[in-house]
């Protein structure tokens, strides 16, 4: 084979490259704008605000939205304080050894289990052995779980970023080190943080496999956290998958597309607010 | 140094941060513990059955009848690596080609562009890629290739986009922690970005862009929702690409809402032998990124 001259090797190296990564971008403009063509005629006001009729046939997809923010706030509400007192404990309290990373690699190999084994062990402990059966509580417990590895890394790479000169000036001054973190690195990192919580809100609305043997899947207006209860996603597969009804299948995505983009904006934004702060 | 001569609030505040950093240290063991919790619950549940029926002709079994007792995982192993495989295929190249790009080849302009959309690929539910699969590739497949759609081909391409994203991003970490003198001493020897890139960046990075496409394979072979509605299913081995398949994820996820007894437990076993492969690549991934940090 004949070797190629430099100058001709980087001109085709650039035109794949570049041509490889258009296709990338191309295939997420797609499916984004197919989703939504397709979506947004079923959407209105009342297909947010009524309930589903008829196993989703017909009417909206409110106590659906109602399922998801439950799970998702309840899940939140567990999963950032763990996850920010790790992060905090990792970065102000311990400098390396045995422990941290002890601490380090439980959470990265929690990153890397999948949902469906978080859903059988959420199934088994919280619905079957504490009898909490399907409902929001065992959903949020398992949901928060998976989240916490995120929270944990993300909070921790927004304490990392606070400069060194902030704590030292804080000591200088006479303050404790909890002082110093919860007045002092906690308020710095603050908008890095919420990024990263912002980010597991993202995750957890997408999220089904864990979802729907912890959560389960009814249709009712949940009442209480022991209510059985079907988030959005679990609501669109079904929708899809069984085949109840295409249009409102399309309309749950669109809602979903929309709530996803909505999130990427507001991290996107916040995490440049927040590398804005810390460059230069 | 009992604080003599420090002022009694002093006392009480010194001693509320040692409360603190204890509770702390309780708090940073939750994520060890959730595992730790999470690994005695499936195993406790999956083991007991794979020994009952020996471990080896669950292994390696190939008939997946639960209502006459027989559990052979066989096909869903051969399946899971089938359909991540493919996956590598498709993601490997286009999420590496995504990489340099970002890193090397892109105006400040264009990278503020490519990012978030790149970012957005991953926050997009799974059910939603799934769904993608069923209304367009899987009717393209069955029209183009024959046969019935649902296939290792369908699931292949749907995962291998579905894992660009972490492939993308972390290999994006490993080319950018490159000291820029390596790239400018390159670039000044006369080599072209592209040679750069392949004789210097790459090498370089190799550590961390392994540790990518490791803890892409785990996200294939995680993945649960997306690959039930494009891959067919059906219990046996693969003969072709166009054939459907089912992944021991799709095993556990099909059959859990009505399985009770032993087919309740043969589906955690199915959990264990995921559980372990996943943990497997962790460990790697998580190896060849120490030895990347320990070299820098």
């Amino acid at each position: 084979m004949k070797r190629l001259g430099p100058r001709i090797e980087e001109k085709a190296a650039r035109s794949v490259l570049w041509t490889l990564t258009l296709v990338t971008v191309g295939v997420l403009v797609f499916i984004i704008f197919f989703i939504l063509r397709r979506g947004l005629p079923a959407l209105s006001l009342e297909f947010l605000t009524a309930n589903p009729v008829d196993m989703g046939k017909s009417g909206g997809i409110f106590s659906t939205v109602v399922g998801t923010v439950a799970l998702t706030v309840l899940a939140i509400l567990i999963a950032a304080p763990l996850g920010i007192g790790t992060a905090i404990y990792l970065t102000e309290y311990t400098w390396g050894g045995p422990v941290t990373r002890v601490i380090r690699f439980g959470a990265e190999c929690l990153a890397g289990i999948p949902s469906i084994i978080f859903g059988l062990f959420g199934f088994i402990l919280f619905v079957t052995k504490l009898k909490f059966g399907w409902s929001i509580l065992s959903g949020g417990l398992t949901l928060a779980f998976m989240l916490l590895p995120t929270i944990i890394r993300t909070s921790e790479e927004a304490i990392k970023s606070v400069p060194p000169a902030y704590r030292q000036v804080s000591f200088s001054l006479g303050s404790t080190k909890w002082q110093t973190v919860t007045r002092v690195v906690l308020p710095s990192a603050l908008s890095g943080i919420v990024t990263g919580v912002v980010l597991s809100v993202g995750r957890s609305i997408g999220e089904t496999a864990a979802t729907i043997f912890t959560a389960g899947s009814a249709l009712r207006m949940p009442t209480s956290l022991f209510s059985s209860s079907r988030t959005m996603s679990v609501h669109f597969y079904i929708l899809a998958r069984e085949g109840i009804s295409m249009s409102k299948a399309y309309g749950t995505a669109a809602i979903l597309i929309i709530a996803i983009l909505g999130i990427n904006i507001l991290t996107y934004y916040l995490m440049n607010r927040f590398i804005r702060k810390y460059s230069s | 140094m009992s604080g003599a001569g420090k002022p009694r609030g002093r006392n009480r505040l010194e001693r509320n941060d040692r409360l603190v950093r204890l509770a702390l240290l309780v708090v940073a063991f939750s994520a060890v513990s959730v595992l730790l919790v999470i690994t005695v619950f499936i195993v406790g549940q999956g083991t007991p059955i794979m020994f009952k029926y020996g471990l080896k002709s669950f292994l390696t079994g190939s008939s997946w009848y639960p209502s006459e007792k027989l559990f052979g995982l066989w096909p869903m192993i051969v399946g899971s690596l089938f359909v991540t495989a493919g996956a590598l295929v498709i993601g490997v190249p286009f999420g590496l080609s995504c990489a340099i790009v970002l890193t090397e080849f892109s105006s400040k302009k264009v990278r503020r562009l490519i990012k978030p959309v790149i970012e957005l690929l991953a926050g997009i539910p799974s059910v939603v890629y799934g769904f993608m699969g069923v209304v367009i590739l899987v009717p393209f497949i069955r029209q183009t290739f024959g046969g019935p759609g649902l296939s290792v081909l369908a699931a292949a391409i749907i995962l291998g986009v579905m894992i660009l994203p972490t492939i993308i991003s972390i290999s994006v970490d490993a080319l950018q922690a490159v000291p820029p003198s390596y790239r400018e001493g390159s670039i000044a020897l006369g080599a072209t970005r592209w040679q750069t890139v392949k004789m210097v960046l790459f090498p370089a990075a190799r550590s961390g862009i392994i540790a990518s496409v490791i803890l892409g394979m785990g996200r294939a072979v995680g993945e649960t929702m997306a690959t039930i509605m494009v891959a067919g299913n059906a219990a046996e081995v693969p003969g072709s690409l166009l054939a459907p398949v089912r992944t021991l994820t799709s095993n556990v996820a099909l059959e859990m809402s009505y399985a009770t007894g032993e087919h309740r437990e043969a589906l955690f076993a199915t959990g264990v032998v995921l559980f372990v492969i996943i943990m497997v690549l962790n460990t790697i991934a998580n190896a060849t990124s120490a030895r990347r940090r320990k070299q820098s």
